[in-house]
């Protein structure tokens, strides 16, 4: 089943075309990841699942409702962690979750119970009472997160999960997503993170300018737009050795700074002809995610 | 019109869900956790104005329109009060809640809609102005002001006018974009109709064009209705239903409209 059926999605803000006619199926169970640099048109696709934006063209489901026309509906088996904390400053923790539950109408025992289990789940339950200023920027996105799972959603929507916040949190809140994950329920999160995309997501796509350049596994974006083997390059010298060895033993290359990326589908020569030039600095490493990303998306600063 | 019809249908089937009372509860519950100074407010401002004017100002006015300057002065502050307390709740405090905490995107993220948002907020602020009237009631009638058990029925004609001036407001919050902005609606359309709708003197001695101007605004209808209910002096029903008809309608209109602004504010 299709948790989220999207064709020919388009949003357009004053003539530009922020989101441009996107195709997006989201399975029932996956966690689906939507990557992209800054305004790539992942907050207004987000915004329009939502049904906060109306589209400008294109149909979409979610859950099986035609959305933003049962927007109201289909947000009663939706939640939300949105990437500004929206806590209520004038709450406590336990009284945040309480209101929330308001808004869809649950309350009684069964509630407190839930509010209980949430408490323990986002690892507040020693904070019940404290107030939102109180808290630390990862229990505020755990006490966000909790406050989105208040309703026992089939799909969570997460824009950037984990933006701003140090290490230890960042693991905290990924733990908290795969417990969810394996409850089967689905997860669709943004990121510009390229380690969260790929350690949490079954399938991302990746979009820039408002369109979806590709949509697949991890793994499988990786096999089939970057070699399997990177090696990078630094030091002085790195233009002559480049010109003189490194262009015939490459098979694709990339320049980003100081940095050369040498692409290759067998690094044993490559290797072999820097280890005979020690002033240059060198890293073997498989291919990753952001190879990928960088590679679809190009390299100019984004602002 | 035919634009404008399936936005009221849309209000009203909110109204009828009742959905708007979760959000009224929220902004009770957080006035709760503060009523201590909110209420030592509502009853100590106007104590403090009505003993200063009623009586100060009072001694050199001496009777008007058949009453102590006091009575005249404090059925005119309910509706007064009325006005400012729903104004300020749905400006600042709205505009703090929609722009600031984010309190309204995170209410829309759940089954409820921006309709009952609105009404919710407007609902708020009619209950904020319930409250500071009947405060002013209670202060008003142990100063002897109030002639009468009919003077109840100021309440709800307060809790109207809260409505009403809330629902204006909402207006303006839909397209400030900071609070300084506010300053613009005090100062060239709020403390005009403060001044000249009949709150501190009778309207009576006026040029034609503030008496016809006064009767635009709700205002001046408040008192109307009020002012002969707090003195126990007769108002013909007809009169009664005319006056509390203006406000409501002032009230449906502004609602529509600040519903629409705020879609296109915060649904684009």
């Amino acid at each position: 089943m299709m948790v989220v059926e999207a064709r020919g999605l388009t949003k357009r803000y004053s003539g530009s075309t922020v989101v441009d006619g996107i195709d997006l199926n989201v399975r029932a169970g996956e966690c689906f990841g939507v990557l992209g640099p800054n305004g790539a048109g992942k907050t207004t696709t987000l915004r329009m699942l939502l049904g906060m934006t109306p589209p400008d063209g294109g149909s979409l489901q979610v859950l099986g409702y035609p959305v933003p026309a049962k927007a109201r509906e289909m947000r009663a088996q939706l939640g939300v962690v949105p990437q500004q904390d929206s806590l209520d400053p004038d709450f406590s923790v336990l009284e945040n979750l309480r209101i929330y539950a308001r808004y869809f109408r649950l309350r009684g025992p069964d509630l407190e119970a839930r509010i209980q289990e949430l408490l323990s789940f986002a690892n507040l339950s020693q904070r019940t009472d404290a107030r939102i200023d109180e808290l630390s920027g990862g229990m505020k996105r755990r006490l966000s997160l909790a406050r989105a799972l208040i309703n026992s959603p089939q799909l969570v929507i997460l824009d950037e999960p984990t933006t701003g916040l140090d290490p230890q949190a960042r693991q905290l809140i990924w733990q908290r997503l795969r417990m969810l994950i394996a409850q089967q329920r689905t997860l669709i999160l943004t990121t510009h993170y390229m380690d969260e995309a790929q350690r949490l997501c079954d399938r991302i796509a990746i979009m820039d300018h408002g369109r979806i350049l590709d949509v697949d596994a991890p793994a499988a974006l990786i096999r089939r737009h970057i070699e399997p083997h990177v090696v990078e390059v630094h030091g002085p010298g790195v233009d002559a050795w480049f010109e003189a060895e490194g262009r015939a033993l490459a098979k694709r290359d990339e320049k980003i700074g100081e940095t050369l990326f040498c692409y290759a589908d067998d690094h044993h020569a490559l290797m072999e002809s820097l280890n005979r030039h020690p002033a240059l600095q060198h890293l073997h490493r498989p291919a990753n995610l952001e190879d990928v990303f960088l590679k679809l998306t190009g390299r100019d600063l984004r602002e | 019109m035919t634009a404008s019809a399936p936005r009221y249908g849309r209000l009203m089937a909110a109204f009828f869900s009742l959905r708007w009372i979760a959000v009224w509860r929220r902004h009770a519950r957080v006035w709760r956790k503060l009523a201590g100074p909110a209420l030592l407010g509502n009853i100590g401002e106007p104590l403090l104005y009505l003993l200063a004017l009623g009586y100060g100002l009072g001694a050199f006015v001496g009777e008007l329109q058949g009453m102590d300057y006091v009575t005249f002065l404090a059925s005119g502050f309910v509706c007064a009060s009325a006005m400012n307390t729903a104004t300020f709740e749905s400006l600042y405090s709205a505009y703090t809640r929609m722009a600031v905490q984010e309190t309204w995107n995170a209410m829309l993220y759940t089954p409820l809609a921006l309709e009952d948002v609105v009404l919710g907020e407007a609902a708020w602020a009619a209950s904020k102005s319930l409250l500071s009237a009947t405060a002013i009631l209670l202060v008003a009638a142990a100063l002897g002001a109030v002639e009468g058990w009919q003077a109840i029925g100021v309440l709800p004609v307060a809790f109207l006018t809260g409505l009403c001036f809330g629902a204006m407001a909402l207006v303006i919050t839909a397209v400030a974009r900071n609070y300084d902005f506010f300053l613009y609606y005090f100062t060239l359309f709020l403390t005009p109709v403060l001044l000249l709708s009949g709150v501190f003197f009778p309207l009576e001695g006026m040029p034609d064009a503030i008496r016809i101007g006064a009767e635009v605004f709700p205002l001046s209808h408040a008192i109307a209705l009020v002012r002969p209910w707090m003195t126990g002096q007769d108002l013909a029903a007809l009169d009664a239903m005319t006056h509390a008809a203006v406000i409501a309608a002032y009230t449906l209109l502004a609602l529509a409209l600040a519903t629409r602004l705020l879609r296109r504010r915060i649904m684009r």
